[in-house]
């Protein structure tokens, strides 16, 4: 772990309240440095925005977040303990707790939806066959896909995928769950209904999320913390309610983000 | 009483009673109903709700409860359906917060009418007509196929074939220089076995000579160029199945057409020309190596003398044979670069397609050449050579 700088560092999270903390975190790809010094806390119950413009780090970001990619210096702490600097066995453990949404849904394409949601259902527990199938159908309900359990994604569209993809992130009852652009190639009212699907999960399954996103439009929906990535400066610049960084915010780089470049 | 800040003792069991009074039956429910639980069974509840008179309405009591998953919402959806059947009403506010929003939830899309798939046997002559017309079309496209790499042809020979020359020279290399060790190593060892199975007779006679004969026309008539078709088929043809495939999958042969190019010049005919024109060079390689692995046997085993060898196999393979053997692999190549790319052109569009494309090329090509095989050695064996 790198030392912080005092300015840079968040206020004390509480341990009590922190989902996610990062520290002092750097990733590169080789010798090239994509983002440095990142501080930042999502808190329980978060809806966490991780926002900036194309090719800055967002979904790399995502892959330190969920243990797919070694930060260059810096750590993850999840509230039990370092990310990185667990055994591998811990690592897997603290990811258990985490259900991720990729881009596209990622949905195994040889396996039928229910398949691909009882996988990891019956890989980690040990329940038996019919209450599998019916933690399946409840979670294709939940995503608005009853009855669609023999489909394979090969069979339905992107946006009944990336909804599939969903309902096999929550499969464990995850405390956290990431979204990598969900809102990425769907229709504004598709869009808006996963928005909806994400805030009536967040208010009744009281989980936090984790949203890489550059839709203004589900930023504001959605988002009560958020950080955004700088491309130029290749760090983050600002941290918070997204509703009050547009209205307080004096950076012209960030205004003009949030603002989709008219100010 | 939340999800995440619940505890999950082992200790704390879920446990479920109920009491029916004015026709409402109660269901007071305590303890930690998560999936590392045994849950109580349902046959008492059902029991309850099939009583006669039945109750009016189902109420639920949960201060007791200490942590939920989804567990517990699939056992409140199954008992809410028993309700529902019933014509019980259920009274949902007494359920821990957010079961009941996460039930509605998942009640807000109703299940779509004739998405549940139903496993039918249909049957014996419909599924015998099925097959007919998917065989009558699978020659259909195999037809179209060959049509479109005969125009493409026809394009190439009159200047006018569209593809990138670079790719080409890619190709070729990938189809040449990079199967060498793998055409030597095998070529080098079915020599060297040929050998052994000939020496093993023929040194009964005193007629270890005879090995190099052995060796020098199975290699250079036939061995050569079949042992390079089943590599070159395992190696190339399956990779250009699954490079057409994942081009399918990602939508770029679409892109292609929607340029104006059509596919088969730009991606088929360059890799047909590559191998076409490296399959024989592979296979005048592998006579080599494979005659080699005769000497080595020859030499080292049966202590014939290494000038003696080589010019009996030169005096005692006809040149025809190399010939015969070149139209092998020329013909090899055409068959193997058609099966990769035709595979791969009619890819489904997922990774698992793929994959079934890839496999079915190699087993398309191997079969394609030993049909190919036995069809030259009759036409051989008729005029004579």
């Amino acid at each position: 772990m790198t030392a912080v700088s005092d300015n840079a560092a968040p206020p004390a999270p509480d341990a009590n309240t922190a989902a996610i903390r990062v520290e002092g975190l750097t990733m590169a790809y080789g010798d090239f440095v994509i983002m440095r010094d990142l501080n930042f806390t999502v808190r329980l119950g978060d809806i966490f925005i991780i926002m900036g413009g194309s090719g800055c780090g967002k979904s790399t970001l995502l892959r330190v977040l969920v243990g797919l990619k070694e930060p260059a210096a810096g750590t993850v702490f999840y509230r039990e303990g370092s990310l990185w600097d667990a055994p591998p066995d811990e690592r897997h453990a603290i990811l258990r707790r985490t259900g991720i949404l990729y881009q596209s849904g990622a949905l195994f394409s040889s396996m039928t939806l229910a398949e691909n949601i009882s996988l990891p259902l019956s890989q980690y527990t040990a329940l038996p066959r019919g209450e599998i199938r019916d933690i399946v159908s409840l979670k294709l309900a939940l995503v608005g896909l009853a009855g669609f359990e023999d489909f394979y994604p090969s069979e339905i569209s992107g946006g009944m995928c990336k909804r599939a993809g969903l309902a096999r992130a929550m499969a464990l009852d995850p405390d956290i769950l990431f979204f990598d652009e969900p809102s990425a190639g769907l229709d504004p009212v598709s869009a808006h209904n996963l928005d909806e699907l994400i805030l009536e999960l967040r208010e009744s399954l009281k989980a936090t999320f984790v949203v890489v996103t550059h839709e203004l439009a589900s930023i504001f929906a959605i988002g009560n913390n958020s950080v955004y990535l700088d491309v130029e400066t290749r760090t983050m610049t600002a941290s918070g309610d997204p509703k009050e960084m547009l209205a307080n915010a004096t950076d012209p780089k960030l205004r003009r983000f949030l603002t989709r470049g008219q100010e | 009483m939340t999800r995440a800040a619940a505890s999950r003792p082992r200790a704390d069991a879920p446990t479920r009673s109920l009491v029916v009074a004015d026709a409402v039956l109660t269901l007071t429910i305590a303890g930690s109903w998560r999936m590392d639980q045994a849950l109580p069974a349902l046959d008492p509840v059902r029991q309850a709700l099939e009583a006669t008179p039945p109750p009016k309405t189902l109420a639920f009591a949960c201060a007791g409860v200490t942590g939920w998953d989804s567990l517990f919402l699939t056992q409140c959806r199954a008992i809410l359906a028993l309700a529902r059947q019933r014509g019980v009403t259920a009274d949902l506010a007494g359920l821990p917060d957010g079961v009941a929003s996460l039930l509605a939830l998942a009640e807000k899309v109703p299940e779509r009418q004739g998405a549940a798939r139903t496993t039918t046997h249909a049957p014996f002559l419909d599924r015998m007509a099925d097959l007919g017309i998917g065989s009558v079309q699978a020659v259909h496209n195999l037809l179209e196929f060959l049509g479109e790499v005969t125009l493409a042809a026809v394009a190439l020979v009159r200047g006018k074939a569209v593809f990138q020359r670079s790719q080409l020279t890619t190709l070729i290399y990938q189809a040449s220089i990079d199967a060498l060790a793998i055409v030597s190593l095998i070529s080098f060892l079915v020599g060297l076995i040929l050998a052994f199975v000939g020496a093993i007779q023929l040194s009964q006679f005193g007629a270890q000579i005879y090995v190099s004969t052995i060796v020098g026309i199975a290699m250079i008539r036939v061995m050569g160029a079949i042992m390079t078709g089943i590599i070159m088929a395992g190696r190339t043809g399956a990779a250009y199945a699954a490079e057409l495939g994942t081009m399918q999958v990602n939508e770029e042969i679409d892109a292609l057409k929607t340029f104006g190019f059509s596919p088969t010049q730009f991606l088929v005919l360059p890799r047909m020309i590559a191998l076409v024109l490296m399959m024989p060079l592979l296979c005048i390689y592998a006579d080599l190596m494979g005659v080699m692995g005769g000497f080595v046997v020859g030499v080292f085993m049966l202590k014939i003398n290494p000038i003696q060898y080589l010019t009996h196999t030169w005096q005692s393979v006809p040149l025809a044979n190399f010939w015969i053997g070149l139209v092998h692999s020329t013909i090899f190549g055409v068959l193997v670069a058609m099966a990769g790319c035709y595979r791969g052109m009619h890819c489904g569009r997922s990774a698992l397609g793929v994959g079934q494309v890839t496999t079915s090329a190699v087993v398309t090509s191997i079969l394609a050449i030993v049909i190919a095989t036995a069809i030259l050695t009759v036409a051989c064996n008729i005029i004579g050579v």
